[in-house]
């Protein structure tokens, strides 16, 4: 198949396809992901086609589908988990923290866990409480775990291929706000390495990092600030766990300054690992500190202060302005 | 240990609720599925047949012997600070040797922390279950050269993978089962709840065994359950039985049957095996401080070791010789376990970096290369003096 254009959950749901075709042993979990085809129809058709023994709709109980899913692995699946959205997670925080995550440690090795768990994540979308979240850092920070985030569809439909195929559990963050952004997915590819960071756009005068929903207000950022005459460097970070820090390195021993961005929380967010390791890396490349723009240390607040509580273009150009000012 | 006559009742799972009703009208008291009395009587039941031969039974005996006696060495072990913890099975070991030697092989374990006697009827070596306790490794044994899973020391966590080893098997088309090992205190946990919920659904070939020894560390089951722990699982759609988890004859009986139940295809069963946790929950514990000494008196006259032995003597089963030899292989486990601890090396420093990923990650990279240099720098350092 050619490169064809299509919306980000479009590329997952024909990742998803892909892989049921390609191996037997994948199964898809979750729930309403079967006849509904998912809150956000990411699996519509698919159990159609695969039938209800590997497009599973589960009991609502999310420490359940997780700890099925490993026992799943146990017993030689690819189990690919869906949480219907981020805020609800945590039932199955347990299970992904204590069991899944530590499984081949604790087998030294002999047990592999090949557990994708897909969540839709972020806000922007003017929902209800819980349904908005970035917990992202919470993953990032358990040894065990591989945490990921496409922000365009390519990547949406490769990273979740190459998610499936790792023997090691993979955290799949879906920007659910960019489900129906299109663009090009070349099914026939030879795809990047999975946690490898890409430069989405080069620029000479400071490094934007981001990743998932953030990618594009960082590019659209990086446009604006040409307009004023700044060349700015965005960095699509694709990988919180492991961060590619070689690439980042590169982009600011070039350009000297960084602004990380993401939509969760600064305080202890991956935007704080960053900075104390490219400080670490940067030190006397550095113009100005590391300055980092996500949410607050406040609950997710309700959708009508969402655009405040969120990056936007201008709080972004704001830190960009900051850095340059050093 | 295969009876075929024991294989009998293999539907009885499904016509459990009428004759439990039955039952209780007869015996007027609880529903207690018992085949040797405290007594060393053989009893019947009307769902639950066995019928062994005298080598089966003295195998049982044997094995039940060789698990305390494993038992208690970890615990001297532990006294002589060769492990960190032990959990200690005393009083357990018929329901865990019943259960256990009602598998067959390609049947799938998933234990607790506390089923020596389960991963002694699997042939997992027993040494294998001490690196954990002496801390040197989390478990580290490959569950599937015997179909015995890792311990699990979250309460309660691994009734989900066992729903889900089981649900995989079911997907195979395969005719093995899964028995999942719990407590009275994790019949609390949601994630158990949850395995109920999930195993029944998708009618899942799993055995929940559910080892009621009384107390979750300090806390007794009345702090768990307003019923009957085997009665939850009429609320999920599938029978609960509550066996005499001191006789190994009954909870023998009735897991073949509820294995063999879940094999044919008819979904989960649960067990509430009623025994007693003779020791302190581990040897961190001081059951002292919250019950009596009456109580472990009174269930000592239950000992599942004891009444067997009175069953074998009485009926002739086994003789002087037999207990003798029996006597001399527990003391040469006893020695092969204290050398094979004593001997366990302590892991090399770097090892804590291995197997976080199967597939490799760059910051475990970054990390372990810096340590072991770290490491180096004090080698050089004393190199150079």
């Amino acid at each position: 198949m050619a490169a064809e254009k299509m919306s980000l959950s479009k590329a997952i749901n024909a990742s998803l396809r892909t892989a049921l075709e390609n191996d037997p042993k994948v199964l898809i979990m979750g729930e309403d992901v079967g006849k509904l085809g998912g809150v956000f129809r990411v699996t519509d058709g698919l159990q159609k086609d695969f039938g209800e023994d590997r497009v599973i709709d589960t009991p609502l109980a999310e420490s359940g589908i997780v700890g099925t899913a490993i026992g799943l692995a146990l017993r030689g699946y690819r189990p690919v988990v869906e949480i219907q959205f981020d805020g609800f997670v945590f039932p199955a925080y347990d299970q992904i923290v204590t069991q899944l995550a530590k499984m081949h440690a604790r087998s030294l090795g002999k047990v592999k866990m090949p557990v994708v768990i897909r969540i839709p994540y972020g806000g922007g979308i003017g929902a209800v409480e819980h349904h908005s979240e970035s917990p992202e850092a919470l993953f990032a920070h358990v040894a065990g775990l591989k945490v990921i985030s496409p922000s365009n569809a390519s990547d949406a439909y490769w990273m979740l291929q190459q998610a499936i195929g790792s023997d090691d559990p993979v955290i799949y963050f879906e920007p659910k706000r960019r489900y129906h952004d299109k663009s090009e997915v070349d099914t026939s590819a030879i795809p990047a390495p999975l946690h490898a960071a890409r430069v989405a756009r080069p620029g000479t005068d400071l490094t934007l990092a981001a990743y998932g929903p953030m990618v594009k207000v960082c590019l659209d950022a990086a446009a604006a600030a040409a307009e004023e005459g700044k060349s700015v460097e965005v960095v699509d970070l694709r990988s919180m766990s492991p961060i590619d820090f070689d690439t980042l390195q590169g982009s600011v021993e070039r350009t000297g300054r960084l602004v990380v961005v993401h939509e969760a929380p600064v305080f202890l967010g991956t935007g704080a690992e960053i900075a104390a390791r490219i400080t670490e890396r940067c030190f006397y490349h550095l113009e100005a500190p590391v300055l980092r723009v996500g949410g607050f240390h406040a609950p997710y607040p309700p959708s009508r202060l969402e655009d405040e509580y969120l990056p936007g273009l201008d709080r972004v150009l704001d830190a960009v302005d900051r850095a340059l000012a050093y | 240990m295969e009876s075929t006559a024991a294989r009998k009742p293999r539907r009885s799972g499904a016509k459990r609720t009428s004759a439990g009703n039955a039952k209780k009208k007869a015996a007027g008291q609880t529903d207690l599925v018992q085949l040797l009395t405290p007594e060393g009587e053989r009893v019947e039941h009307p769902e639950y047949s066995i019928d062994l031969t005298p080598d089966e039974l003295r195998g049982l005996y044997r094995d039940m012997v060789l698990t305390r006696r494993f038992d208690a060495e970890a615990t001297t072990l532990q006294r002589q600070g060769e492990l960190g913890l032990w959990a200690s099975l005393l009083g357990q070991e018929a329901a865990q040797i019943g259960s256990g030697r009602a598998l067959n092989d390609s049947d799938y374990v998933f234990p607790t922390y506390r089923e020596h006697g389960v991963a002694w009827c699997r042939g997992v070596d027993p040494t294998n279950l001490l690196g954990m306790f002496r801390g040197v490794n989390h478990g580290g044994w490959d569950p599937n050269s015997n179909n015995f899973h890792l311990y699990t020391i979250v309460i309660g966590s691994q009734t989900l993978h066992a729903t889900g080893y089981a649900m995989g098997i079911a997907k195979d088309g395969a005719d093995s089962a899964v028995i999942a090992y719990f407590g009275d205190g994790a019949s609390s946990q949601g994630d158990v709840a949850e395995s109920f919920t999930f195993s029944a659904v998708y009618n899942a070939p799993v055995v929940f065994f559910c080892q009621n020894n009384q107390w979750a560390i300090s806390e007794p089951t009345e702090r768990q359950t307003r019923v009957p722990l085997y009665q939850r699982a009429q609320g999920f759609g599938f029978p609960g039985v509550r066996v005499d988890g001191n006789d190994v004859l009954a909870c023998l009986a009735v897991t073949r049957a509820a294995l063999e139940r879940a094999r044919t295809g008819q979904g989960p069963m649960l067990i509430e095996a009623f025994t007693y946790r003779m020791g302190a929950h581990t040897t961190s514990d001081d059951p002292t401080r919250y019950r009596s000494a009456e109580e472990r008196e009174l269930w000592e006259t239950k000992d599942p070791i004891l009444r067997l032995h009175t069953y074998l003597t009485k009926q002739g089963l086994a003789d002087e010789e037999f207990f003798a030899g029996l006597e001399r292989e527990s003391d040469a486990l006893a020695k092969r376990v204290r050398d094979a601890v004593r001997a366990m090396p302590d892991p090399d420093d770097l090892a804590m970096f291995e197997h976080t990923y199967a597939d490799g990650h760059a910051l475990v990279d970054e990390e372990r290369a810096q340590f072991a240099a770290y490491q180096a720098s004090f080698v050089t350092a004393e190199e150079g003096i």
